[in-house]
């Protein structure tokens, strides 16, 4: 399947540890620049009653839900202990200092 | 059985700390008076300076409060000096007259600043820095007027100067000797010492002789020797301190230069001891805090009949308590017939290292910049190590580094039972690990509660840490003692770092004080930044990337995703104009909910992020902060205008509470009710702050709570006036923002600090001042509807707002 290159925003409109919301057709995606410079992209759906996670708190590789805590990796989108489950996970493409998601 | 008399004279450290050892050994053996000549409980002197440089209160000072002394059935004469022993007749008199037997006497009336016995020494504004009347003296004087001059470049005179400094002075320390703390540092480390206070703002006139002080009734300047001038508006003197001795002498006691005492602390006279800073051993007097507590032990023994071993004289070594400016200094440090020394020093890390040694033994240790080493190199000089299997290198390397050898000194671990590990109150490793395991400790704090190590200037606390893990192993990672998982640190600890590192960034607090994880998590981000907001507030700048979504996106977020907007209605009052307005945006932006708010506000609920922007620019009105760790909404009934048993105008209070301070942060929500009358309409009883409108005034209610655990607010007070509602409530609100935990409200903490502390707090006026003037210079310039920025700055809305559709 063909993925649909989707910008997101410029790497300088994207704060480091504060997320980015994205809507793609039906799917909703989170965009997250961690401390280090990576761009990390999830599913921006919580398992866990399905709340944003967008607004959570970034933390090294991790992000936070920010209604119920749970800790997610940025990297795989698995949640971790003690709490169970995965998000999906989303390529991301730096061009031109231009940031998109493929999805 | 009727119990010895035993009489203190002195309620200073050494006199009460020796006490303490001897209700630990035997409680029941005295019937016990102490005598004390200030007019506070007994503190912890060594942290004055502290409270000068706005690190500690006078309350977190006092080690010793007034319930101590009546758990213990000790009867406090206070604020009434000894004036006369008559040691045949075995009686004491008080200045005002009281008189008190005994059976066993011990003198520790401590000393007294030296003030220079030069022209104008007497005149208004020149003080000594010893006790915490000197302290609040400065204080006072810091607040109008701008110049200060400190006479005596030693430990004191610095930590008083930067403490000056601190307070807003422009500082000058004059020096008579060539570089500053001249008997505790060389040239070199008292070069480096002086340029780094430089650049904290402190000015030095070195190798200046003061001939006398200026002025009529007040200072206004000094004049040197060489017959220059400076102008003046406080002089502090700290060029030494003498032993106070005044009725050991009149008693006819052998008296020194202080009282003189033998090994078991006994003076010439039967039946009467001294210890402390008045007290001369071995010709001599002692002046730091570790031999007199090691004095007191040695009494303390004595007295109960146990088994003691004389006290044989103290080492001593100094440290500085100027955030920046690390120092260690102990032992022999001249250089003379048969000892010499090596050095090093790092220009680049700002750090100086110099060990004297005589006959293969360190007998001296010059520390600057970095100081981690203190304990390895004072371990050595006070056992007298053999080090002659070292070379100069490897003695100056750090321990654990290149040469492994060394780094078994540095582990306390290693060490043999009997080695202090608090030097300040002279606890033992051996004493340390007996109470971890018979008393089941599992913290840093817990110890210091039981044994007092680390309770003083707390720099053994990480070797006490070491100790912990040494025990418990993995049992002490997971006591809750840390703020979160992060940290092992308590909040009292971090904040106290965060003041003496002086730490500007949630970063450099990560880094410094080695969180276990890097970057924190949701616990420890949002409240690092509240601390460093209260530490810092000009210096530091908000970390949006720490705030929980609902401050950082100011609205608070619903199970959905979605988010409340809540406009202000100060004091529950609105027009038919606003309520219009509001419906209307209601309606165009198609809010699934509209609703009455339980603090009388309106609400808007499941607004869309990327709508928020839009729909604050269309209300245009200002935030109701409700979903801020911060001053919320103030309740209020209808009051005295329309109410027949209003006899208040609490609308008009509650607008005036909410104008004065909303937009202001503090540990967890703050809520406020004004009340016309005590029906109470607005449930005051469970605000945080809340006011009852009476016939001659208004009822203060503090602490309550309606939320998780209903805790009913206390009555602090009944004021005549609004101004009085208003100032209470400012110096509240900072208060529990200087002391608070974040997420803590106001409920536990009143619990935690207790109530008759904070009432005393925010009853006694000049605090009440201090705090109102504080909480003003922190949120000066950030009090602003945070929405008028957003919806003004298109990039913000970008950055925070935005949901990209592609």
């Amino acid at each position: 399947m063909v993925k649909t290159k989707v910008f997101v925003a410029k790497v300088e409109e994207l704060l480091p540890r504060i997320g980015h919301s994205v809507v793609a057709g039906d799917t909703k995606i989170a965009v997250f620049r961690l401390s280090d410079g990576r761009i990390k992209a999830l599913e921006n759906v919580s398992p866990f009653r399905q709340g944003p996670l967008a607004e959570g708190i970034v933390s090294g590789e991790y992000i936070y839900d920010p209604l119920y805590d749970w800790k997610i990796s940025l990297l795989d989108g698995q949640v971790q202990e003690p709490d169970h489950g995965s998000v999906a996970t989303f390529e991301t493409v730096v061009e031109n200092e231009e940031v998109y998601v493929l999805v | 059985m009727t119990r010895e008399k035993l009489l203190l004279i002195g309620n200073g450290m050494a006199g009460v700390r020796t006490i303490e050892e001897i209700l630990e050994r035997d409680a029941n053996r005295f019937d016990i008076t102490i005598i004390g000549e200030e007019n506070y409980t007994n503190y912890n002197r060594i942290m004055l300076s502290n409270v000068l440089q706005n690190k500690n209160t006078i309350e977190e000072i006092i080690t010793n409060p007034q319930s101590w002394y009546e758990e213990q059935h000790i009867e406090l004469v206070h604020h009434d000096p000894a004036a006369e022993l008559d040691a045949a007749a075995k009686i004491v008199r008080t200045e005002s007259g009281k008189e008190i037997s005994f059976d066993k006497c011990i003198i520790a009336t401590g000393s007294r600043s030296f003030i220079l016995p030069i022209e104008g020494s007497n005149l208004e504004g020149v003080m000594g820095f010893r006790t915490i009347d000197d302290t609040l003296k400065m204080l006072e004087i810091a607040k109008s007027y701008r110049k200060a001059a400190v006479i005596g470049g030693g430990l004191l005179g610095l930590e008083a100067a930067k403490g000056l400094v601190d307070q807003g002075m422009d500082v000058t320390v004059i020096h008579l000797e060539k570089w500053l703390m001249e008997t505790q540092l060389n040239e070199m480390a008292g070069g480096l010492l002086k340029a780094d206070l430089e650049k904290q703002g402190l000015k030095f006139l070195m190798e200046k002789k003061t001939a006398r002080i200026l002025g009529d009734t007040r200072v206004t300047g000094l004049e040197f020797s060489d017959g220059t001038q400076l102008e003046a508006d406080m002089v502090v003197m700290t060029v030494g301190i003498r032993p106070e001795t005044t009725l050991a002498r009149q008693a006819e006691l052998t008296v020194n230069r202080g009282i003189v005492v033998n090994d078991w602390m006994e003076t010439s006279v039967k039946d009467i001891f001294a210890v402390g800073e008045c007290a001369e051993h071995n010709k001599t007097v002692y002046g730091l805090v570790a031999p007199l507590f090691e004095q007191g032990k040695v009494l303390a023994d004595m007295l109960t009949g146990q088994a003691a071993a004389p006290y044989s004289g103290s080492t001593t070594y100094t440290s500085l308590k100027v955030s920046g400016c690390d120092l260690f200094s102990a032992g022999e440090i001249k250089e003379q017939e048969g000892v010499k020394s090596i050095e090093a020093y790092d220009g680049l890390a700002n750090s100086y290292k110099k060990l004297f040694i005589k006959d293969n033994q360190v007998v001296g240790i010059v520390l600057y910049g970095d100081t981690s080493e203190e304990n390895r190199y004072f371990k050595m000089l006070k056992q007298k190590q053999d080090i002659s299997e070292f070379t100069s290198i490897s003695l100056l390397s750090a321990a654990g580094g290149c040469c492994g050898g060394a780094a078994a000194a540095g582990d306390v671990t290693q060490w043999t039972d009997d080695e202090t590990v608090c030097g300040c109150n002279g606890v033992t490793k051996g004493t340390i690990l007996k109470a971890i395991r018979e008393k089941d400790l599992t913290s840093v704090a817990e110890v210091t509660k039981v044994t007092k190590a680390g309770g003083s200037c707390g720099k053994c606390k990480g070797m006490i840490g070491d100790l912990l893990t040494y025990v418990l192993g993995d049992k002490v990672a997971s006591a809750p003692t840390g703020i979160c998982g992060c940290t092992d640190l308590s909040r009292d600890e971090i904040v106290l770092q965060i003041h003496e590192k002086g730490l500007t960034s949630s970063q450099e607090v990560y880094e410094q004080l080695a969180f276990r994880n890097k970057e924190g998590c949701p616990k420890c981000r949002p409240a690092i930044n509240f601390y460093l907001n209260v530490a810092f507030p000009k210096d530091h700048e908000d970390e949006p990337e720490s705030r929980f979504v609902n401050e950082r996106l100011h609205a608070n977020i619903q199970n959905n995703g979605t988010f409340s907007v809540i406009p202000r209605m100060r004091g529950g009052q609105t027009t038919p104009q606003q309520l219009m307005k509001i419906a209307q945006v209601a309606e165009k932006y198609e809010v699934p909910l509209v609703k009455v708010t339980g603090s009388q506000r309106i609400g808007l609920y499941g607004v869309k992020k990327e709508d928020l922007p839009d729909v604050w620019e269309e209300l245009d009105m200002t935030s109701a902060s409700a979903y801020a760790k911060g001053v919320r909404s103030v309740k209020t009934c209808v009051g005295a205008a329309f109410c027949r048993f209003g006899t208040q105008d609490s609308m008009g209070l509650g607008i005036k509470l909410e104008e004065r301070f909303e937009f202001i942060d503090t540990p967890h929500k703050f809520k406020m009710g004004v009340s016309a009358c005590p029906r109470s309409c607005v449930e005051t009883g469970v605000k945080d702050f809340g006011v009852i409108g009476v016939e001659n005034g208004f009822q203060i209610y503090i602490g309550g709570n309606g939320g998780t655990e209903v805790q009913e607010g206390k009555l602090l007070t009944t004021v005549e006036t609004e101004q009085e509602v208003i100032d209470i409530c400012g110096a509240f609100i900072q208060y529990y923002r200087e002391t608070g935990t974040y997420a803590e409200r106001t409920a536990p903490w009143l619990n935690r600090m207790g109530f008759d502390h904070v009432k005393e707090i925010l009853l006694d006026l000049q605090q009440r001042a201090e705090l109102n003037k504080r909480l003003d210079e922190a949120v000066a310039g950030k009090r602003r509807n945070p929405w008028e920025k957003v919806v003004e700055d298109k990039q913000i809305q970008k950055e925070l707002y935005e949901v990209v559709r592609g």
